[in-house]
């Protein structure tokens, strides 16, 4: 059962081939063959939301879906979404949501936080002024143990104001 | 890796697709939003030796209105396509009401309207609203085609009218008459989990405050969606004001039903929270006949 498929995808700007297997989820994918461990897996069922990536500007799941079913599509990882940040840029190359998390301390031990970021990149930039109801939809596929959310939507509002 | 090996296709169109059905038998899985279906293969609850992925046929994702109203949606459609399309609020304002309840966005980004139908969870929304809606679903198999009514799709718990060499094409949603009124509303413990209860309405009453038909479907209440067949009659002719929809509701909750317990909810907290719901659409829907929305 060693089938492989060639898949000819997009991450985070990049140009990317690679052989995988059908089973190979695309979380695993992202972290084990293209290095990219800042996509996190908690339940990796889909309802943690840890794993969030962004599939052609879309929220999704990538612990429920086959990197063979990228194929073709266009991925953004928390790594892509602040491409001018480097080590020595200090936070103000971060991506605006990135800021507001900092800022209003929405993370505690930060494992849940790409998974956050990537929801509310598209959300956000969806409805630039969502009411706290609308806030905690958003966030309700994602979940923190540390925080208590309280931060997390601060942090929604902080960065609805930086990036309106 | 978490899910077990498997064959995988990847057809652009229904016939690969139904041929790939017709050669693997029941070794084959049709794979649509993967939702439900890639989260069991991760638990190797299910292990199926061949996948068969409907990710790749374009043809079955559209939604169209057809010039007397009725609704056609292609099975492989997101579910956030359908929520934002400006025909779902138009000719099918309940499952435009109903879609934000569905999971998260994260899911409803991914998942369809067919996948969730042809799943068959009896605490899933769409197939109570397609039963509410008197949806007809296309059916294909191999050189062949048929409807089925959303009524006579859903079974029993994860079983449908589908063989297993059969693919759900498309949903047809008929229009509402003149005078409908609609509504849907469920309890989840957070916004987007499973529903302990839900409830959907459409009801029509042309003219005054006489109600000419009723539907009234429940969520979480048993192993299909469950019609409140005694409130439906007893709504049907009467003139409706508080008291006959506390009464409908009563029926509904008490008499229609008989839902399970479980750590969620007893059973007498669900037939509670059904009877709540149905005074809450039935008051929803009614007011909307009357204001004469459609």
């Amino acid at each position: 059962m060693s089938q492989r498929y060639t898949i000819r995808l997009t991450v985070n700007g990049e140009k990317i081939e690679r052989d995988v297997e059908p089973r190979l989820l695309l979380s695993d994918f992202l972290r084990h063959e293209l290095r990219l461990t800042g996509t996190h897996v908690g339940c990796e069922h889909g309802s943690c939301g840890a794993c969030t990536i962004l599939l052609d500007g879309q929220a999704v799941r990538s612990c429920i879906m086959f990197a063979v079913q990228a194929d073709g599509h266009a991925l953004t990882t928390i790594e892509g979404v602040a491409p001018d940040w480097t080590a020595s840029s200090g936070p103000e190359a971060m991506h605006p949501v990135q800021i507001a998390f900092w800022e209003k301390h929405g993370l505690q031990c930060g494992y849940c936080t790409p998974g956050f970021i990537m929801t509310l990149i598209p959300f956000l930039e969806e409805n630039p002024h969502p009411s706290d109801e609308e806030i905690i939809q958003a966030i309700s596929g994602n979940i923190c143990r540390c925080t208590g959310y309280q931060n997390i939507v601060a942090a929604v509002r902080r960065a609805a104001e930086l990036m309106g | 890796m978490k899910p077990a090996p498997f064959q995988y296709f990847a057809p652009v169109t229904v016939d690969d697709a139904l041929a790939l059905l017709a050669e693997h038998g029941y070794d084959a899985k049709l794979l649509a939003g993967g939702q439900s279906l890639v989260p069991t293969m991760n638990f190797r609850l299910s292990q199926p030796g061949v996948l068969v992925d409907l990710n790749k046929i374009a043809d079955l994702a559209y939604i169209r209105a057809d010039s007397d109203g009725t609704l056609r949606i292609g099975a492989m459609t997101r579910q956030s396509t359908v929520e934002r399309d400006p025909l779902t609020a138009r000719h099918a304002p309940l499952l435009a009401e109903a879609m934000p309840h569905i999971a998260h966005r994260q899911i409803r980004n991914r998942g369809t309207i067919g996948g969730s139908l042809a799943h068959a969870d009896p605490a899933a929304e769409l197939p109570a609203i397609m039963v509410t809606l008197n949806a007809r679903f296309v059916i294909q198999g191999a050189g062949r085609r048929r409807e089925v009514a959303a009524r006579d799709f859903f079974q029993a718990l994860f079983m449908t009218d589908l063989a297993p060499d059969e693919i759900l094409t498309e949903i047809i949603i008929p229009p509402m008459p003149p005078g409908s009124g609609w509504a849907m509303d469920e309890i989840a413990r957070r916004h987007g989990d499973y529903a302990l209860v839900g409830a959907a309405a459409l009801v029509t009453m042309p003219e005054g405050d006489l109600c000419a038909d009723a539907t009234l479907t429940f969520l979480s209440v048993g192993e299909t969606p469950v019609v409140a067949t005694l409130a439906c009659a007893y709504l049907c002719g009467a003139r409706i004001d508080d008291a006959c929809i506390a009464e409908a509701a009563r029926m509904a909750g008490q008499e229609d039903m008989d839902p399970p317990g479980d750590i969620h909810a007893s059973v007498a907290y669900r037939r509670k929270l059904a009877q709540v719901l149905a005074r809450r659409v039935l008051t929803r829907a009614f007011q909307r006949a009357k204001d004469g929305v459609v």
